[in-house]
């Protein structure tokens, strides 16, 4: 019973971990330069698009589809390591 | 044949394809009605709430917004995106595996409280109630512009089809109809849009043509062009918008928070089979609803620019047939201040502002034939600005195909697409309406001895009745529910999003620390709504809001008074007994899902 208990426990702790980087990175593409740095990044041109006019209608999009899929093979793995995979 | 031939036929053969999946996979037990028998793949279910997700307001609005708004418009774009991280990563996997069938079901059972399930009830049959009256209003007025029947047939014939389905299929039902309504307004939407960026930047990729050069000029990028036009005729630059910082991420946060704790949503991801499937299926959702969401803003500033370029210092006599198509329904008006016969459309820059006064800015037509010099229809209440031209933005999606001169194939399947788009969210809602009532109300807190089947048919009727209700609403429109349903979302991320967020992360949360923050919660929230958009309580305007922040982006603030109260409020009372704590520690580990269970 101690086993499993410490087991779901340093899983937890790794989840945790993951959820922390992946928001941090929602909330830079989104916030951070789709609002806060709006203006600064706007004088980066990437083709036609202002950087920051693009994090906001384009690149903050672009970033969360691909945020949720790491963090579905992040857990796959997680899963498998901690024995919790069915 | 004729566009409205055309729009019959397609309207009619989707609607032959829902009723046929509705009677294939008809539910026979609660489990199918409630949770589609918790066997849906992953990518089926992502596709299923992307349709559920995906309103009318989504299909037919958004574009237009954002082509109006500007960058402003942003906020709708990230917040409606956005929430799907917080619900892939923060909510979908622990709530799947906790498996019951709804979200007062996890309050109820997670703060042992029949309180806690009472409150929860309250704010899902609220936030679903409001949501359902816009899109049964949305169909209405999808049948009446295309088919040209009376909004109110409109409403009626929506409401046989959804109680067909809905009804009869429940959950299961439901999510295999939207498979089919997704895969209808997917394509809808992004025919004329890959046309449109054709035309206008020879690439066929919207999102890309975007930030490509002009078809006409390749050596001037499109934004480029659209942004010195803005300018030019006095608004300010179409990627600088003009809202407040604070309230861009108010607002943001607002929807974001709002989305990932909308019940409708959140009862999908009980439909899979494992907590694994729970986090791939949120991956796919976000994936289908991100296709509409990044082609949007890219049809929005084609149309922009296209309008704009069009009517700029033209003759009235010369503008294209849709021009005064959209003017014979109200959509389009024109007044020629200046007498010269041509449209001046000016932003405030350069003297102009709203073409028209009252009647929330668009033109009051003058009843019959009343025409002005140059055949225009004659209003009533222009403004003493510069400004000759209202368009509503609701058309710059359903005139793009007229626009961009596309064969009626193309229109016919764009009226088809936004019926999808509004039937499938209007499904999604009564379910949650119907699941609440049969199953919170009458199951677990009324008459817990019900059998099965008596259950199974309470769900039927509580279906029924919230069709009719919803359908009440949609022909006899209060004038609240346009300001309620953007609110929803504020609701939504007062109540239950820190409930169910502390229920997972924190295991010292207990009852009196999550009730008290939900009532503190949806109260100031419904305070703040009722003192800025319905004048009691003193009213107020801009100048008076609370941070600077708008009503719409007030529930990030309640949202986080909600985390506060309950974290000090839990500080200070018992910790919540053993068993839930082990239903905590239970929940955070994915094996052994099981099945959903409502016993």
């Amino acid at each position: 019973m101690k086993k499993t208990d410490e087991n779901a426990k340093a899983y937890w702790r790794e989840n945790v971990k993951y959820l922390v980087i992946l928001l941090s990175i929602w909330f830079l593409v989104s916030y951070a330069a789709g609002i806060l740095f709006k203006d600064v990044l706007n004088e980066i041109q990437l083709g036609g698009f202002k950087l920051g006019f693009w994090f906001a209608q384009q690149g903050a999009i672009y970033t969360f589809v691909i945020l949720i899929f790491v963090y579905v093979r992040l857990m796959n793995k997680l899963d498998k390591k901690y024995g919790y995979d069915e | 044949m004729s566009a409205q031939v055309l729009t019959y036929i397609i309207v009619g053969a989707t609607f032959a394809l829902y009723i046929g999946i509705a009677i294939w996979s008809r539910a026979g037990s609660t489990k199918d009605f409630y949770v589609a028998g918790g066997g849906v793949g992953p990518i089926a279910n992502g596709m299923a709430t992307a349709a559920d997700w995906m309103s009318a307001a989504s299909f037919i609005s958004m574009a237009g917004i954002i082509a109006f708004a500007g960058y402003d418009g942003s906020v709708y774009l990230m917040g409606w995106t956005g929430g799907y991280v917080l619900l892939a990563l923060m909510l979908a996997p622990y709530l799947r595996k906790f498996g019951k069938f709804t979200v007062p079901d996890f309050i109820g059972d997670r703060y042992y409280s029949k309180t806690a399930r009472s409150v929860a009830v309250f704010c899902a049959l609220i936030i679903s109630f409001t949501y359902v009256a816009g899109q049964m209003r949305g169909v209405g007025v999808v049948f009446s512009r295309f088919l040209e029947v009376e909004i109110n047939t409109g409403v009626y014939i929506g409401m046989v089809i959804v109680l067909f389905y809905a009804v009869l299929g429940g959950m299961k039902g439901i999510t295999y109809t939207q498979v089919a309504q997704y895969c209808v307004l997917i394509f809808a939407f992004m025919v004329p849009a890959i046309f449109i960026s054709i035309e206008m930047t020879n690439n066929p990729i919207p999102m890309l043509g975007m930030g490509d050069t002009l078809a006409s000029n390749p050596d001037v990028y499109l934004l480029d062009r659209l942004d010195g036009l803005s300018e030019e005729l006095g608004f300010s630059k179409y990627t600088d918008g003009s809202k407040d910082m604070q309230d861009i991420i108010a607002i943001t946060l607002a929807l974001m928070v709002g989305t990932a704790g909308l019940p409708h949503v959140i009862v999908r991801f009980f439909t899979v089979k494992k907590v694994k499937d729970a986090r791939k299926s949120a991956g796919f959702a976000l994936l289908f609803i991100a296709i509409l969401y990044i082609t949007a803003p890219a049809v929005s500033v084609f149309a922009k620019l296209n309008l704009m370029e069009t009517v700029d210092q033209a003759n009235y006599e010369d503008m294209p047939e849709w021009f005064h198509n959209w003017e014979e329904l109200s959509l389009i008006g024109w007044t020629d201040k200046n007498n010269d016969g041509k449209i001046q459309y000016l932003g405030p820059n350069k003297g102009g502002g709203k073409a028209f006064e009252g009647n929330k800015n668009a033109p009051d037509f003058m009843l019959g034939e009343a025409r002005g010099e140059f055949g225009q229809r004659l209003t009533s209440n222009p403004s003493d600005n510069l400004n000759e031209l209202y368009v509503d933005r609701d058309i710059m999606v359903m005139a793009n195909p007229e626009i961009a001169k596309l064969p009626n194939w193309v229109i016919a399947l764009v009226a088809a697409g936004c019926l999808a788009a509004a039937l499938s969210t209007a499904a999604g809602l009564l379910l949650v309406i119907s699941s609440s009532v049969s199953h919170d109300l009458i199951k677990k807190m009324i008459k817990p001895d019900i059998s099965e089947k008596g259950e199974l048919i309470a769900a039927r009727l509580a279906a029924t009745v919230a069709v009719v209700i919803a359908g009440y609403f949609g022909v006899n429109p209060p004038g609240f529910v346009a300001a309620v349903v953007a609110l929803a979302f504020g609701l939504a991320a007062a109540s239950f999003f820190p409930a169910i967020i502390l229920g997972i992360f924190n295991k010292r949360m207990n009852k009196q620390g999550a009730v008290a923050g939900m009532i503190v919660g949806i109260v100031l929230m419904l305070f703040y709504m009722m003192k800025f958009k319905f004048d009691l309580f003193g009213g107020g305007t801009a100048e008076d809001w609370w941070f600077g922040i708008s009503p719409e982006g007030f529930g990030s603030v309640a949202m986080v008074v909600n985390f506060i109260v309950s974290i000090t409020v839990s500080k200070f009372t018992p910790e919540p007994p053993q068993d839930v704590q082990d239903i905590v520690e239970n929940i955070r580990i994915p094996s052994g899902a099981g099945e959903a269970t409502g016993h």
